[in-house]
C-alpha cells in the first residue's frame, strides 16, 4: 500500500510542478488559468489517492467540492479575460500593468 | 502486472500532456493537451476505485470548463495567435507508441529497483467510489456544503455573465 501511494504522490507532484512552471512562466492569460487547472487536478489525484488509502469517502467529496469550485473559477476568470481583452484588445500578461501599482 | 503498466501508460501520459500544456505556442494546441492530461487523469480515478470522481472528471472537466475555454479562446480571435500544428494520424500514432515505449521503459525501470507499485485497489476495496457511496454521504453529511456550493456556482454564473457585459474599462 505503501509503495502505490508514493506513485500516486510522485505523480501528482510532477504534474503540479509543471502547472506552476507553466503559471510563472507562460504570458498568455488563458495558459495560466489551463496552468492552474492542472495543479488543480494533481492535487485533486492526491486527494482521490489519500482517501483510498485511508479507506475514507471524505476525500473523495472534497474533490467533487473542488471540481465544482474549479468550474466557478473558471467562469469567472474566463470573464475577467473577456472583459480585459474588450478594454485592451490583448491577453498578454506583461502588457496589462493597471493591476500592478 | 496488467494494472501496473495501466497505470505507467496514464501517468506518462499524464506527464507529457500537461508538458503539453504548458510548451505549446497556440493556446487552442494548450487546450487540447489539457483535455489529453484530464482524460489520462480520470483514468487513474478508475484505477482508484473512484468510478463517479471520474465520471464527474470527464463531465464538469473535460465537457463544460474545456469548452467555455475553448470557445473563449476563439471568441478572442487572437491576431498574434501562432497556427494550430497541423493534425496528423502518424503524428498520433506516434505519439501513442512514443507513451507506450515510454511507459514500458518505466515499469521495467521500476521492475529492476524492485519498486513497482502493489496492486492499488485490495480485493475487498477498502473504499468504493460509487455513486450510490458517494450520494449518501453528500446528502447526509455533507449536505450544507453541498447547498453551499450550489449557491457558490449560481454566484459565478451571474458573476461571470456581468464581468463579460461590463463596458470596457
Amino acid at each position: 500500500m505503501e509503495m502505490t501511494l508514493n506513485w500516486y504522490l510522485t505523480l501528482s507532484s510532477v504534474l503540479f510542478i509543471t502547472g506552476t512552471l507553466g503559471f510563472l512562466f507562460r504570458r498568455n492569460i488563458i495558459v495560466m488559468l489551463m496552468s492552474i487547472e492542472l495543479m488543480l487536478n494533481a492535487v485533486n489525484l492526491t486527494l482521490v489517492a489519500l482517501s483510498q488509502a485511508a479507506a475514507d469517502t471524505a476525500g473523495q467529496i472534497l474533490v467533487f467540492f473542488v471540481i465544482a469550485v474549479a468550474a466557478a473559477e473558471a467562469a469567472v476568470g474566463l470573464a475577467i479575460v473577456i472583459a480585459v481583452f474588450r478594454g485592451r484588445q490583448t491577453i498578454d500578461i506583461s502588457k496589462i500593468k493597471s493591476f500592478r501599482y | 502486472m496488467a494494472g501496473q503498466i495501466l497505470f505507467f501508460a496514464l501517468a506518462v501520459t499524464a506527464i507529457a500532456a500537461g508538458v503539453g500544456v504548458v510548451w505549446s505556442r497556440s493556446p487552442i494546441n494548450s487546450a487540447l493537451w489539457l483535455i489529453l492530461n484530464l482524460f489520462c487523469i480520470a483514468g487513474l480515478y478508475l484505477t482508484l476505485n473512484a468510478q463517479f470522481i471520474a465520471v464527474i472528471q470527464i463531465l464538469v472537466y473535460a465537457g463544460a470548463i474545456m469548452v467555455l475555454f475553448l470557445f473563449v479562446i476563439m471568441l478572442l480571435n487572437l491576431s498574434e495567435m501562432p497556427s494550430v500544428t497541423r493534425f496528423t494520424i502518424a503524428r498520433l500514432f506516434g505519439f501513442f507508441l512514443v507513451m507506450g515505449v515510454l511507459a514500458l521503459l518505466t515499469y521495467a525501470v521500476a521492475a529492476g529497483l524492485d519498486v513497482l507499485p502493489e496492486r492499488i485497489v485490495p480485493a475487498a476495496a477498502a473504499v468504493s467510489g460509487s455513486p450510490s457511496t458517494l450520494a449518501r454521504s453528500l446528502f447526509t453529511e455533507y449536505a450544507l456544503p453541498f447547498e453551499i456550493i450550489g449557491i457558490l456556482l449560481l454566484a459565478a454564473t451571474v458573476g461571470a455573465v456581468i464581468i463579460a457585459k461590463r463596458k470596457p474599462v
